[in-house]
């Protein structure tokens, strides 16, 4: 292949590991805005707190797969907590009031953490070594192609889950017309909380997935969540496929800003960008009512 | 397609749109208001005490920082509280305001009382230029744009060295007056009281009028607004660029007190603290919104001996705070005290 | 109007309250009052965090052994974040409200330089624990610095590619406070050592991925080393990538990834990495004759026994420095009157800390000069001299 073209391969490659833990983020957004309407911006804090419980069950001689489900299962029940506790209480209240809520929680978790377990930074080994693979004349670390298998297995699964079980069914329901829903006898509260359990074992994968690559740390969720929160609007809120095609594309549009424009300028770019869809699609990409939902 | 909808569940959604319209059309506030001259004197009265309590320049310095934060605030609230659009990127403005100062004073040599108002022009026009396209957006989307914006700016100040000083920021020489240099708490505080008690009289004079009514009615209901021939769109953009001039005049302002500036006070964060302000005080209350301002400036200071708890207890204080009182503090404390009086009278 | 009072008197109320529940302040006069500002959280943490935890430990151990001049030592400090303002308004607390008799802080250069001002105008010695070379540079009556600067960490990488007969360097810096500084600094004393940049990139230091960063530089034509101005996670994360994509030139990194941390998030990537740090990491191997020696080894193995093995870094180093030589300079100076302290510190001769032997002057208030840093490589997880 031409270096030109090895180049960008390069860059594609490097830009969908990146977009594909943005594209978890973003689901676990999507799936709390559906059944509430709801912003969480702790969602960063979801994928924090999945990094740095593994390292510190890691870190107790626990094994790799053991200690993820701990740290998948902490971060669900903090998920949970911040619906029961919080979110359920303050129903009532308006959006800009509950996304400040999310916010306290997201400072609350952070201080939390750094409280009982430090403010270092701290690596999860790679799942698969760290032997680059090549493909093409380009390269690939294992640990991205973990990210990716992942992030499609996780999307296949919801996929089943909304699709093809009871209760995958209902939350659909619930966030189509909560009232029908109702009705027919789904309990909305229930759905809330599911959402949440839910949108926090996607951050933690997320964290999980992303901490051999870029190590972990108390604070490492606050970009990543605004990152999050980018792509899902971009996507289109409240729209799987919206999220999943909006976190990859940011990543894309990061790496070959990167890479063609200006790495000084990147992230720019990609609020530029995001700027440019919102003005000629006010609802995303895939925000159009009357699409499938997660 | 009003923007801040009663959000949760639906479950609630017919009582929700009840309260919220017994809200608006009858909240203890709007009395408030109808009383401008009493609000207005209450905090003139507050203002010219509050010196007897400090006896230093660091609580002058939390007190001028209230000041400045308050003057952003109000007008964040008349874009938040009375026409309902949310910014998550009034920290773009508040940086540029104190950028155009820095800049200007430093690199062109304009004086300090020029730099303020060239600053707020630039803003003003940089808000109109985006005000349109952005404001067509709604809810989460237009949050999302206004962050962008915020971010966009936060980037450019770091990134272009050779005007800003880069990350850590660039000097800001005092001002000075006839020869007089403006340095230190006791000054500052008079120059932004002054400034503070103009903006709330502007915000409470624009609520008094004919665009507060049509500013509340997008609040309330922006479909019935239009069908009554308000032009929407032409007050969310008048009101989005005054309240991104009020926050341009804060950074400058801010500039010229600390005499410094970097890029951090562009920054989400920073954006999202101007927002919590106007809801942890109340929205649509501009009162409220200078209490917002006062507590969120001082709880920092007042956590800073839990050395290592604070952001524990801050998180805490914010959501315990939204959770039992969603309204806000002051709606919240007047709607209590109405009650009480209703209670006492019957 | 009975309602108009009220709302008038809430408000009143709580503004008053809140104002005077922050002027609550003790006055005591006897211990020696040691203000701080460190960045113990935000993008600094890891600068600010054993820095702090350096000055409470050796605190403690200066009162344990008597205190200073026979007075106990204070520490009050205030977390910043790393944000100026907020740093700005805590050195306005610790000059007017808490009234230190010196200020040890300043984990970053930018919330360094922000509250200068203040503390030239109050006239109270502060020591820095920031790396910007315009901290120092002009000279400030009152500030004086502990760590090497950004100039001297290019220098000395500069001078390292000198004797390897390498002169096509990429950069790859961060865009923080540190990382642009040093991006500077590095520019500008290349020629001085007839090096020439070849490629220049940047990332933000929240970063999660630098290749497409290092692809350009890669590709770009005669590229003979690279260097990385940076700290934090960035530069871990850049080694990788080095790795993964298989350069066949030397990686330098700077003095803000000193200490074991660094080794442990690069992992294997980070063998043969070099980079200019002081001698606390290499505390143990350096020759038992060497001056440096009883400092380092002391600081490490002190801080070690409380905090793990391995958990040793340059930052708390600067603290280290920071705190002994103000105790140094008062016991010179036989008073904690600020001015005869500052003059104490000016007039500090061969000073040995851990960053190196430091002998300050008018015109240099940091003392330090290029031999003070040594050469790293990293073999097989561990820190080697490079002589």
């Amino acid at each position: 292949m031409p270096p030109v073209l090895v180049e960008l391969l390069q860059f594609l490659f490097s830009g969908l590991a990146s977009g594909a833990i943005y594209a978890l983020v973003a689901l676990g957004f999507a799936l709390i805005y559906n059944a509430s309407h709801i912003i969480n911006f702790a969602q960063g804090e979801f994928v924090m707190l999945g990094g740095m419980v593994t390292w510190v069950l890691l870190s107790q001689g626990i094994d790799l797969p053991l200690a993820i489900l701990g740290a998948v299962a902490v971060t669900m029940v903090a998920g949970l907590a911040l619906e029961k506790l919080a979110i359920e209480r303050a129903r009532d209240a308006n959006v800009v009031t509950l996304i400040i809520i999310t916010v306290g929680a997201g400072i609350f978790l952070r201080g939390l953490t750094s409280v009982t377990l430090g403010k270092d930074l701290h690596a999860l080994p790679a799942f698969s070594g760290n032997a680059p693979i090549d493909i093409a004349g380009a390269t690939l670390m294992p640990q991205s192609l973990w990210i990716l298998g992942v992030t499609a297995a996780i999307v296949v699964a919801l996929h089943v889950f909304f699709h093809y079980t009871v209760v995958g069914k209902a939350i659909l329901a619930a966030s189509h017309n909560p009232l029908a829903a109702r009705l027919v006898g789904i309990n909305v509260n229930v759905v809330l909380l599911l959402s949440f359990g839910l949108s926090a074992l996607l951050g933690a994968v997320a964290g999980i997935l992303i901490a051999p690559i870029t190590a972990t740390h108390f604070e490492v969720g606050i970009m990543l969540g605004l990152k999050g929160f980018a792509a899902a609007i971009l996507g289109g809120l409240g729209s799987g496929p919206g999220a999943i095609v909006g976190g990859l594309l940011l990543g894309v549009i990061e790496s070959l800003g990167a890479g063609y424009i200006s790495s000084d300028y990147k992230d720019a770019i990609a609020f530029v960008v995001i700027l440019g869809v919102l003005f000629l699609m006010p609802r995303g990409l895939f925000g159009k009512r009357g699409t499938e939902r997660v | 397609m009003a923007t801040i909808k009663p959000s949760g569940y639906s479950k609630h959604r017919k009582k929700q749109t009840y309260t919220r319209r017994l809200g608006t059309r009858a909240t203890p506030m709007q009395m408030l208001f109808s009383e401008r001259v009493g609000g207005m004197g209450a905090l003139i009265l507050v203002i010219a005490c509050l010196p007897l309590l400090l006896s230093n320049n660091y609580q002058y310095d939390v007190a001028i920082t209230m000041g400045i934060n308050a003057i952003v605030v109000v007008g964040l609230n008349l874009l938040v509280g009375y026409a309902g659009q949310v910014s998550l990127g009034h920290a773009g403005f508040f940086a540029l305001g104190a950028y155009a100062s820095a800049i200007l004073t430093t690199r062109y040599g304009l004086h300090g009382a020029l730099a303020l108002p060239a600053g707020a022009l630039g803003v003003g026009v940089l808000a109109y230029l985006i005000a349109r396209p952005i404001l067509r957006l709604s809810g989460h989307y237009l949050a999302m744009a206004t962050l962008g914006v915020g971010v966009i700016i936060h980037i450019v100040l770091d990134r272009e060295a050779w005007l800003t000083g880069g990350p850590d920021g660039m000097y800001v020489p005092t001002i000075e007056v006839a020869g007089v240099p403006l340095y230190g708490g006791a000054i500052w505080y008079w120059i932004v009281a002054a400034v503070l008690i103009l903006t709330v009289w502007l915000a409470l004079n624009l609520i008094d009028s004919p665009i507060g009514r049509a500013l509340r009615g997008l609040h309330g209901a922006e479909v019935a607004a239009e069908v009554a021939g308000v032009d929407t769109t032409h007050y969310k953009v008048m009101v989005f660029v005054i309240s991104a001039v009020l926050a341009s005049v804060a950074g400058s302002l801010s500039a010229h007190f600390s005499e410094f500036v970097t890029p951090d006070s562009a920054s989400f964060f920073h954006s999202i603290l101007f927002v919590t302000m106007v809801v942890f005080g109340g929205m649509a209350s501009t009162f409220g919104a200078l209490i917002g301002a006062a507590l969120l400036t001082l709880l920092p200071q007042l956590l800073a001996d839990f050395s290592g708890y604070e952001q524990m207890i801050l998180g805490l204080i914010m959501m315990l705070v939204m959770i039992v009182m969603p309204r806000g503090l002051l709606p919240t404390l007047v709607g209590l005290a109405r009650r009480r009086q209703r209670e006492a009278r019957s | 109007m009975v309602k108009r009072l009220s709302h008038a008197l809430m408000v009143a109320g709580v503004v008053g309250a809140a104002v005077g529940l922050a002027a609550s302040a003790d006055a005591q006069e006897d211990p020696i009052r040691v203000g701080s500002f460190l960045a113990v959280t935000g993008p600094a943490s890891f600068l600010g965090d054993p820095e702090l935890k350096t000055l409470e430990m050796y605190i403690d151990r200066i009162n344990g052994a008597g205190g200073l001049l026979g007075r106990p030592l204070e520490l009050i400090h205030y977390d910043t974040g790393a944000d100026a303002n907020t740093a700005r308004t805590f050195v306005k607390r610790l000059l007017d409200e808490d009234e230190v008799d010196v200020i040890l802080g300043g984990s970053a250069t930018g919330t360094t330089m922000a509250v200068i001002p203040l503390v030239e105008r109050a006239e109270i010695p502060f020591v820095s624990f920031s790396g910007g070379v315009v901290v120092i540079d002009p000279v400030k009556p009152w500030v004086f610095k502990t760590p090497h600067t950004d100039r001297m960490a290019c220098g000395k990488i500069f001078e390292d590619l000198q004797k390897r007969g390498l002169t096509k360097v990429g950069l790859i810096s961060g865009t923080g406070g540190f990382g642009k500084s040093m991006h500077e600094q590095c520019v500008d004393v290349a020629p001085d050592y007839a090096i020439e940049i070849v490629a220049d990139e940047t990332y933000a230091p929240s970063d999660t991925d630098m290749v497409a960063q290092l692809t350009k530089i890669k590709n770009t034509e005669g590229l003979q080393a690279v260097v990385n101005p940076g700290f934090g996670q960035g530069p871990a994360i850049v080694t990788k990538n080095f790795t993964q994509l298989g350069f066949d030139v030397p990686l330098y990194e700077s003095h803000g990834v000193a200490s074991k941390k660094y080794i442990e998030l690069a992992g294997e990537a980070a063998e043969g990495v070099r980079l200019p740090a002081s001698a606390l990491l290499v505390a143990e191997r350096l020759p038992l004759d060497d001056p440096q020696r009883p400092v380092v080894v002391g600081y490490k193995t002190t801080y070690e026994a409380v905090h793990g093995p391995g958990s040793v870094s340059t930052f708390g180093g600067h603290a280290y420095d920071g705190l002994m030589m103000y105790k140094a300079a008062v016991e010179a100076a036989g008073t904690t009157e600020p001015a005869a302290v500052r003059d104490a510190l000016e007039s500090l001769s061969g000073f040995m800390g851990t960053a190196g032997r430091v002998t300050m002057s008018a015109d240099d208030h940091m003392g330090l000069d290029l031999t003070a840093f040594r050469m790293l490589e990293i073999r097989d997880g561990d820190w080697v001299l490079v002589e």
